[in-house]
């Protein structure tokens, strides 16, 4: 059986209130905070990006999993927010962790769903017999253009897991993917922000897909809502993994403890394997976790977990994600913010 | 910065890789070719655990021109509990609240970019322990 061996998340320390950016550009809190459902989103440091971040949440990853860096056989980490246009983030990451030169590497992109298709490859690499141990990372600090509504929800964050066939946390029992292609959000090469359509982003995009994943691998595993312990979805927003897994038939005391965005903000390809974390922080052995990512462009992951007796082994060996959301923030100021996310523009 | 003398310096830039002496047990870090102690030239990689107590610290306010964004910032020596002490960066702490004695930790963090068009460099910086 494939699964989860070890898994670890980070979260910057600063935070940023929707009141603080409706404040610069004159928009109405409430309505912001209504409409999102979110009041504040994480803010990556000046010297934090998707690399610091993806590190942090690897060691954290192989603590619980009990193996150092040089058993990985591959790094993948998905982000939509590389810090090089040509050069992969996970060198420098399967280097920091001790996993290099014996190691795969390539970086993923898929918007949203990014990280979960660094997982999904990490389990095929061990599911194939070609390694051992395999990391599977979603990462980002993404951005929105300054005054859109993505202003309110971009923010930072990493999960990290570690993938292998032996003292497993998790079982992976199936993987599924539903994917069309959908031009819902882009960003072109050179261009700084990104761009999207507007309510399109909705039924036609996030919905369909969401939808159309987890109903696909619920009907292939014979199950229904009621045979899981917890849900996790894709989170652009507070609103839109909230509505998608009640009309699903889940309730909300399944999708709450993997539903940190209205504190988070949007973490992009790290936001259901954040969920994921978080959520195994507080499983039980024996619980079914069901996970649905979304990524722009468009589609949709899903996993079906089954949690291990060694959770209860590996869940306090480091700090749970909930620390890193909620015991260890600073709120900045939008000068700072705008600062620290270069966002103003200087001479050479 | 260039590429060849950053890439020089990775394994203890990234990993706290420092050489122990074979004769002696002096650590270096960063490594040496000689071992001022005892004078032998052979050293076993032994890595660092990347805890340890703020021995003392500056501010810098006016800084080197790649991090002349980042000022005031401060810079700490850091005893750490393997017996080196090491200089780096102190980071995510507002600089009134730094105390000599605290308890840090190394974390992984963008130290500088080379302009617009250069490299990345990555390496550790201390952060408080909560
Ligand atoms: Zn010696």
């Amino acid at each position: 059986m494939i699964g989860i061996t070890g898994y670890g998340a980070y979260i910057p320390r600063y935070r940023i209130k929707v009141e603080e950016i409706a404040k610069v550009w004159g928009t109405d809190a409430p309505s912001y905070k209504r409409g999102l459902q979110l009041w504040e989103k994480s803010v990556p440091g000046p010297d934090q990006d998707t690399i610091t971040m993806s590190v942090e949440a690897g060691k954290n990853a192989l603590i619980r999993a009990g193996i150092s860096g040089e058993k990985l056989g591959a790094v993948y980490i998905g982000s939509e927010s590389h810090p090089y246009a040509v050069k992969p983030s996970g060198t420098v990451v399967g280097e920091a962790l001790g996993a290099t030169p014996d190691c795969r590497c390539a970086d993923f992109e898929f918007a949203c769903k990014a990280g979960t298709e660094a997982i999904t490859c990490a389990m095929a690499q061990v599911a194939a017999g070609n390694v051992k141990y395999a990391l599977g990372v979603g990462a980002d600090t993404s951005q929105g253009a300054p005054g859109d509504a993505l202003e309110y929800s971009a923010s930072a964050g990493a999960a990290a897991f570690v993938v292998g066939q032996d003292n497993l946390i998790a079982e992976c029992e199936l993987t599924y993917t539903y994917m069309t292609d959908t031009p819902d959000f882009w960003r072109r090469e050179h261009e700084f922000y990104p761009q999207h359509g507007s309510r399109f982003t909705g039924e036609p995009a996030y919905f369909k897909h969401t939808f159309g994943c987890a109903k696909g691998i619920m009907e292939k595993a014979g199950m229904k809502p009621e045979d899981f312990a917890y849900a996790i979805f894709h989170q652009p927003n507070g609103k839109f993994p909230m509505r998608a897994g009640l009309k699903l038939g889940f309730t909300k005391e399944q999708i709450e403890p993997g539903w940190l965005t209205p504190r988070l903000g949007n973490t992009y390809s790290g936001a259901s394997p954040i969920g994921l974390t978080s959520t195994l922080d507080i499983a039980k052995p024996g619980d079914k976790i069901l996970v649905v990512s979304y990524g722009s462009g468009a589609g949709s992951d899903g996993f079906i977990f089954k949690v291990t007796d060694r959770i209860n082994e590996v869940r306090n060996m480091v700090k749970h994600t909930v620390w890193y959301l909620d015991e260890n923030k600073v709120y900045l100021d939008y000068g700072t913010y705008a600062k620290f996310r270069g966002k103003i523009r200087k001479n050479d | 910065m260039f590429p060849s003398r950053y890439w020089r310096e990775i394994p203890h830039r990234y990993r706290l890789e420092a050489g122990k002496c074979t004769g002696c047990g002096f650590v270096a870090f960063p490594r040496r070719l000689v071992c001022p102690q005892c004078g032998q030239r052979e050293f076993e990689t032994f890595k660092l655990k990347g805890e340890g107590e703020l021995l003392t610290y500056t501010v810098i306010h006016v800084g080197p021109s790649a991090f002349v964004d980042d000022t005031p910032y401060a810079l700490g020596i850091v005893k750490m509990d393997d017996g080196v002490n090491i200089t780096a960066q102190i980071s995510d702490i507002g600089l009134d609240n730094i105390e000599v004695g605290g308890r840090y930790k190394i974390e992984f963090r963008k130290i500088q970019s080379d302009g617009h068009s250069g490299i990345h460099a990555y390496g550790y910086k201390f952060i408080p322990i909560r």
